[in-house]
C-alpha cells in the first residue's frame, strides 16, 4: 500500500508541472461549478427570501423539505437528469447529455436547495431584526426581501461558497450525466475516480489535495471580501 | 461605489463560467458518443487509439466508459452512436432488439484469474479455470466479483455455470459482490486477498495490485471478444450515421487493426485485432 | 389626520392580555408622553398606534385620513435603530424612495436632514460603524426626512450616554418646532418633563391618566402614578 507522502509528491509534481490536461480538468471544473452555483443562486437566493418574509399555508413543510433535500444524494440527481436529457426521455430532443451543461444542470439541481435553505435562514433571521424597521418605512414584502438580501449579503457569499464548494466536490451525479469524456466532461471528481479504478492511489489522492486546494484558496479570498466588506460597512 | 464594483466581479464570475462553457461546446460541432467499456477506457487504449482517429477524420470521439449492460442500455436509450463492447451474448440480443445494425468483431484479449500471492485454494499456474473455480468454491477462498452485468461479470458467471456451482450460495461467506468496474472490484481484491476475474488489459493497467498476482491463464475458455457497432438510426434518428460509421469501418480497417496491435505497456501487447476481412 | 381615537383598545397575546381596552383622544399639537413602569405596554400601545400590530379588539382611528395615506403621514423611531448596511446618506434615500421620492430629490433631502442632526460630514460613512449616539441621530433623521405628520418614538434615549441623549432631545424639540406631532414613550421622569406637554400613564396595560405635564407631576390622580413618580424621582 501506498502512502501518503507519495500522494503530497503526485500533489506537487501536478501543480508545479502545470501539465495542459489538467489545467483543462481544473478549469472545466471551476467553470462548472461556479456556472452552477451562480444559477443555483439566481433560483436559490430569491427563493429562499420568498420563503423568509412570506406566510403562507405549507410554508413549515416547504422549510423542512429544502433542509432535508440539502442532503440530496448526488447520484440521485444524476440520474433524474440522466433521464431527462437522455434521448429517450422528455427533454431528449436538446441533445445536451454528455455535456458540460448537462453537468451545470445537475449540479444546479443539486446545490439550490442548499442555498435556499441556508439563505432562508439568513435572510429570515435579518428579517427579525429588521421587520418593524422596514415595515414602519413602508416597505412590502419583495422590496423587504430584497433589501435582507443586499444587507446580508456578506453570509449570502459563504451559502454561495458552500454550494459552490459541494458542486465541486460531488461526483455521482456529473458522472452520470457527464459520462467522465476525456476533453470533453473529465473534471476533478470524474478523474479522482477514474484513477482509482485504475490502481492509482497516489495520483488520485495528489488530484484531490490539488481540488481540496483549489477550494481552499476560493474560500480564503471570500473570507477576505468579507472580513474587509465587515469592517468597511459594519 | 460598492455595489458596482460588486456588480462587475460578479458579471466577471458569471461570464467566465458561461462563456467559457459556450465555447467547449461549440469549438467541437464534429464528435460521435461512443459507448464502451471501463476495461477499454481504464487499459489505456482508447487515449492511443482515439488520436490517430481524430487526426485522419476530424471527428472528435468522445467515450463514455461503463459497464457492458450500462453501455447497451445507452445505446438503447439513443444516448450513443456507435457500442464497443465485449459480451457476445448481449452484444447480439441487442442486434436482434433492432437497436444495432451490424456487429464485427474487433480484437480479443484474455481474461485471467487473479489471487493473492500465498494461494490458499492452491490453483496457481493452473490452465483450467474451472477446475480453479471449483477448489475456490470447495475451499470457500474469498472471492471478490464485479456484480455489475459487465461483460466481464457476464463472462465470470458463465464459468461458473461451467464449473457447476451457483455462486449465489457463497454470498455472505467467501463470494463477494463488489457492484462496480473492473478497477474498484481489484482494488477490493487487493485489500482483502481475494480472487477475482479481469480483463488482462486492465489488470497490466493497474497500479494498486497489493500481493496479487495471476494464478489462471491461458485456457480457451479466457478468451475475450470485443465487438462494435452503428446503434441503429431507424430506432433513433438522431444517431450520426455517417461518422459512426466511419469509425466502425476505420476500427476494422488495417489501419485501426494495426493502431490496436501497437499498443502496449511495456513489453506486454494487450488486445490483438482479429476483425473479418 | 389628527386626533387619533383609541377605543376600547385591546391586545393579547394567548391569555396575556398586554393591552386592556384602552380609550382615549390623541390631539394635534401637544407632545404626548406615554409613561409607565417597565412592561405596562408602552411600546406594544404604540405599535399598535404606529399600525406594526393588529388589536385583538377596539378601534384605532385617524382623523379622516384613508388606511394608505395613514402608514405614509406617520413615522417611528425604535429604541435600537436598525441600520441598513449601507452608508448613512442611504439609509435616509432608503426610506425616502419608499415613500416614492425620485433619487434626485431624496439625495437632496436627505443630505438637507443630515445636516440639521449634525451627520452632514458622515454621510459617505456606513451607518453600522456609526456610534450609537451618532446612529439614534441618523434614525431620526430618517424618519423627520419623510415629513410625518405624526412621529412615533419608543424609548429614543433608553441605550445613549447624557451628551447624546441630549442632542436627541434637542432634535426631537425641533421636529415639534417644525410642525409634527410628537408621541414618545420613556420611562425616565426628567425626560419626560422636558420634553412632554401631556402624559398618558400606562400600568399593567390600562390607561390610568391622560393629564397635562404639571398636573401629573403636581397631583397624580391614581395610586398607581403617584408611586410611581415617587419611585423614580430620586434616580433622575
Amino acid at each position: 500500500m501506498t502512502g501518503l507522502g507519495e500522494a503530497f509528491g503526485a500533489a506537487w509534481v501536478l501543480v508545479t508541472g502545470l501539465d495542459p490536461g489538467l489545467a483543462r480538468i481544473v478549469l472545466l471544473s471551476l467553470q462548472v461549478s461556479l456556472s452552477a452555483a451562480v444559477a443555483a443562486t439566481l433560483i436559490g437566493l430569491p427563493l429562499g427570501a420568498a420563503i423568509a418574509v412570506e406566510r403562507f399555508p405549507g410554508r413549515q413543510l416547504l422549510i423542512v423539505l429544502l433542509n432535508a433535500l440539502m442532503g440530496l444524494p448526488p447520484v440521485v440527481v444524476g440520474l433524474l437528469i440522466y433521464l431527462l436529457l437522455s434521448r429517450a426521455g422528455p427533454l431528449g430532443s436538446l441533445g445536451i447529455l454528455f455535456t458540460p451543461e448537462a453537468m451545470v444542470i445537475a449540479q444546479t439541481v443539486l446545490i439550490v436547495p442548499i442555498i435556499a435553505a441556508l439563505s432562508r435562514q439568513t435572510i429570515e433571521d435579518a428579517w427579525r431584526e429588521y421587520s418593524e424597521q422596514l415595515r414602519s418605512l413602508g416597505a412590502r414584502r419583495l422590496r423587504a426581501a430584497w433589501t435582507l438580501i443586499w444587507d446580508t449579503r456578506f453570509s449570502l457569499l459563504t451559502i454561495l461558497l458552500a454550494g459552490f464548494g459541494r458542486a465541486a466536490a460531488e461526483v455521482g451525479a456529473v458522472m452520470i450525466v457527464g459520462g467522465n469524456i476525456d476533453g470533453v466532461t473529465r473534471v476533478m471528481t470524474t478523474t479522482i475516480a477514474l484513477e482509482t479504478s485504475k490502481g492509482d492511489l497516489p495520483l488520485a489522492l495528489g488530484l484531490g489535495i490539488v481540488l481540496i486546494m483549489l477550494v481552499i484558496v476560493l474560500n480564503a479570498l471570500a473570507a477576505l471580501i468579507r472580513e474587509v466588506a465587515q469592517r468597511r460597512y459594519g | 461605489m460598492a455595489l458596482s464594483r460588486r456588480n462587475v466581479i460578479a458579471a466577471a464570475i458569471a461570464a467566465f463560467a458561461l462563456l467559457g462553457l459556450q465555447g467547449t461546446a461549440a469549438a467541437q460541432k464534429n464528435f460521435i458518443t461512443v459507448a464502451s467499456t471501463t476495461s477499454t477506457e481504464q487499459s489505456g487504449l482508447f487515449k492511443h487509439l482515439l488520436p490517430v482517429f481524430e487526426k485522419k477524420t476530424g471527428t472528435q470521439v468522445r467515450v463514455v466508459a461503463l459497464g457492458t449492460g450500462q453501455a447497451l442500455d445507452m445505446a438503447r436509450r439513443g444516448d450513443a452512436d456507435v457500442v464497443f463492447v465485449h459480451d457476445k451474448p448481449a452484444e447480439e440480443k441487442l442486434l436482434a432488439e433492432g437497436f444495432g445494425v451490424q456487429r464485427f468483431d474487433v480484437m480479443y484479449n484474455d481474461f485471467v484469474l487473479v489471487g493473492p500471492k500465498n494461494d490458499p485454494a492452491r490453483i496457481a499456474g493452473s490452465k483450467d479455470i474451472v477446475d480453479a473455480y471449483k477448489k475456490i468454491a470447495a475451499g470457500g477462498a474469498p472471492f471478490a466479483s464485479r456484480g455489475d452485468r459487465s461483460g466481464t461479470h457476464a463472462a465470470e458467471l458463465r464459468l461458473w455455470k461451467d464449473a457447476g456451482i451457483d455462486p449465489n450460495t457463497g454470498k455472505g461467506s467467501w463470494y463477494r459482490e463488489t457492484g462496480s468496474g473492473m478497477g474498484p472490484t481489484l482494488n477490493t481484491a487487493s485489500a482483502m486477498n481475494a480472487y477475482a476475474f479481469t480483463d488482462r488489459g486492465t489488470w497490466l493497467s493497474f497500479k494498486n495490485r497489493g500481493d496479487l498476482v495471476i494464478e489462471v491463464e491461458g485456457d480457451k475458455k479466457l478468451f475475450n471478444q470485443y465487438g462494435v457497432m452503428l446503434v441503429n438510426p431507424a430506432k433513433h434518428p438522431h444517431v450520426k450515421k455517417e461518422l459512426g460509421q466511419a469509425f466502425v469501418d476505420w476500427m476494422i480497417s488495417p489501419e485501426g487493426q494495426l493502431t490496436i496491435a501497437a499498443y502496449k505497456i511495456g513489453p506486454d501487447q494487450l488486445f490483438f485485432p482479429n476483425a473479418k476481412r | 389626520m389628527l386626533p387619533l381615537a383609541l377605543d376600547q383598545l385591546t391586545f393579547s397575546v394567548g391569555a396575556t392580555t398586554i393591552i386592556n381596552c384602552i380609550s382615549a383622544k390623541i390631539e394635534a399639537g401637544p407632545r404626548t408622553i406615554i409613561l409607565g413602569p417597565n412592561g405596562a405596554g408602552k411600546s406594544v400601545l404604540m405599535r399598535l398606534c404606529h399600525g406594526l400590530l393588529e388589536p385583538t379588539a377596539g378601534h384605532i382611528a385617524w382623523q379622516g385620513a384613508r388606511n394608505r395615506d395613514v402608514r405614509r403621514r406617520q413615522a417611528m423611531v425604535f429604541q435600537r435603530p436598525v441600520m441598513l448596511r449601507r452608508s448613512a446618506l442611504a439609509n435616509v434615500v432608503y426610506g425616502l424612495q419608499l415613500a416614492g421620492k425620485s433619487r434626485r430629490e431624496s439625495t437632496l433631502r436627505a443630505m438637507d436632514v443630515l445636516e440639521v442632526v449634525g451627520l452632514e460630514h458622515q454621510a459617505g460613512r456606513p451607518a453600522r460603524v456609526l456610534s450609537g449616539g451618532e446612529q439614534q441621530r441618523l434614525a431620526l433623521a430618517r424618519a423627520w426626512a419623510l415629513g410625518p405628520d405624526v412621529l412615533f418614538l419608543d424609548e429614543p434615549t433608553a441605550n445613549l450616554d447624557p451628551a447624546s441623549t441630549q442632542d436627541i432631545e434637542r432634535i426631537i424639540q425641533a421636529i415639534h418646532a417644525s410642525g409634527t406631532k410628537i408621541i414618545m414613550t420613556t420611562h425616565n421622569l426628567g425626560q419626560a418633563r422636558r420634553l412632554g406637554d401631556e402624559i398618558l400613564f400606562i400600568s399593567n396595560g390600562r390607561l390610568m391618566e391622560h393629564t397635562p405635564i404639571d398636573r401629573f407631576f403636581k397631583e397624580p390622580v391614581s395610586s398607581e402614578a403617584a408611586a410611581f413618580i415617587k419611585g423614580e424621582l430620586p434616580w433622575h
